[in-house]
């Protein structure tokens, strides 16, 4: 990183190496948009490496650059879908209502009964279906593995919010999967 | 005892591993006696253990490509100024 800084562009060149495949999956998990995700991708490093110099080494590269990402993505969706589906200061609910939870225990190891590209389709396409608040902060929470802290900095968000949209996230993507990985026969259900 | 919905507000603290142990033991009460939750803890687990079991797949090269020339072409022009 220091090497970076100053000037060494094989070693940004590494760093963008390390990263580009990270920041990729997570622009187009904002985006839900290929060709959004790109420009998102470069202009990630682009940016990262014209401010370099304002760096501070005190935070993670890593955190650094997916926060710019994560800014162009944004800014990505607010344009093509207009401000209000995406605004991440709107308040959301937080899941008091009674909800139908399906209730079932998975089968063993489902990554072992599909393929690699059959698992990352049906994770990709659960995190799809979220709303772009809760899928942006279940991302950087538990994929980026940025704190709770970070996460509402970078969303320009509260601590609670992201607390209250992570929650939900979670909730949402295990009614998913289960839905897909229950284990046949054996269905139990139950309304809460 | 926490009813299921007070519980599963919680679960994101009963689920972190930085949860005092005290909160954590009240938690882990309503767990021990409510199957279902047992159940919502358990597949919440997974969900987050299959998702961080997954490496980010490679970028299409044609994405690469273009990427690497947006950057030298920035590099190059630094190098210039």
């Amino acid at each position: 990183m220091e090497k970076a800084r100053a000037g060494d562009r094989d070693a940004f060149a590494a760093l963008v190496s390390h990263y580009e495949r990270k920041v990729y999956r997570l622009a187009k998990h904002i985006t839900q948009n290929e060709e959004d995700a790109e420009d998102v991708l470069q202009e990630a490093f682009l940016k990262a490496y014209e401010h370099l110099d304002g760096f501070k080494g005190d935070s993670k590269f890593y955190t650094w650059i997916v926060r710019i990402a994560v800014n162009e993505a944004l800014m990505k969706l607010r344009k093509r879908k207009g401000d209000r589906t995406v605004s991440l200061d709107e308040p959301v609910e937080t899941g008091e209502e009674t909800v139908q939870r399906e209730i079932a225990v998975w089968e063993d190891n489902p990554e072992q009964r599909y393929s690699r590209e059959e698992m990352q389709e049906i994770l990709d396409s659960a995190v799809q279906s979220l709303k772009p608040d809760f899928r942006t902060v279940f991302m950087l929470r538990d994929i980026e593995e940025l704190s709770t802290e970070e996460t509402a900095e970078t969303l320009g968000i509260s601590v609670p919010a992201v607390k209250s949209r992570l929650l939900r996230a979670r909730l949402a993507l295990r009614e998913k999967l289960t839905r897909q990985f229950r284990r046949k026969g054996e269905d139990v259900f139950a309304h809460l | 005892m926490l009813t299921c919905k007070q519980f599963l507000q919680e679960l994101n603290d009963y689920l972190d591993p930085c949860t005092d142990p005290a909160t954590k033991c009240h938690l882990e009460k309503h767990v021990n006696e409510c199957p279902n939750c047992f159940v919502i803890v358990d597949t919440t687990k997974k969900t987050l253990q299959v998702y961080k079991g997954v490496e980010p797949q490679n970028i299409p090269e044609g994405v690469k490509a273009r990427l690497w020339k947006a950057l030298e072409k920035k590099m190059a022009a630094r190098k210039q100024a």
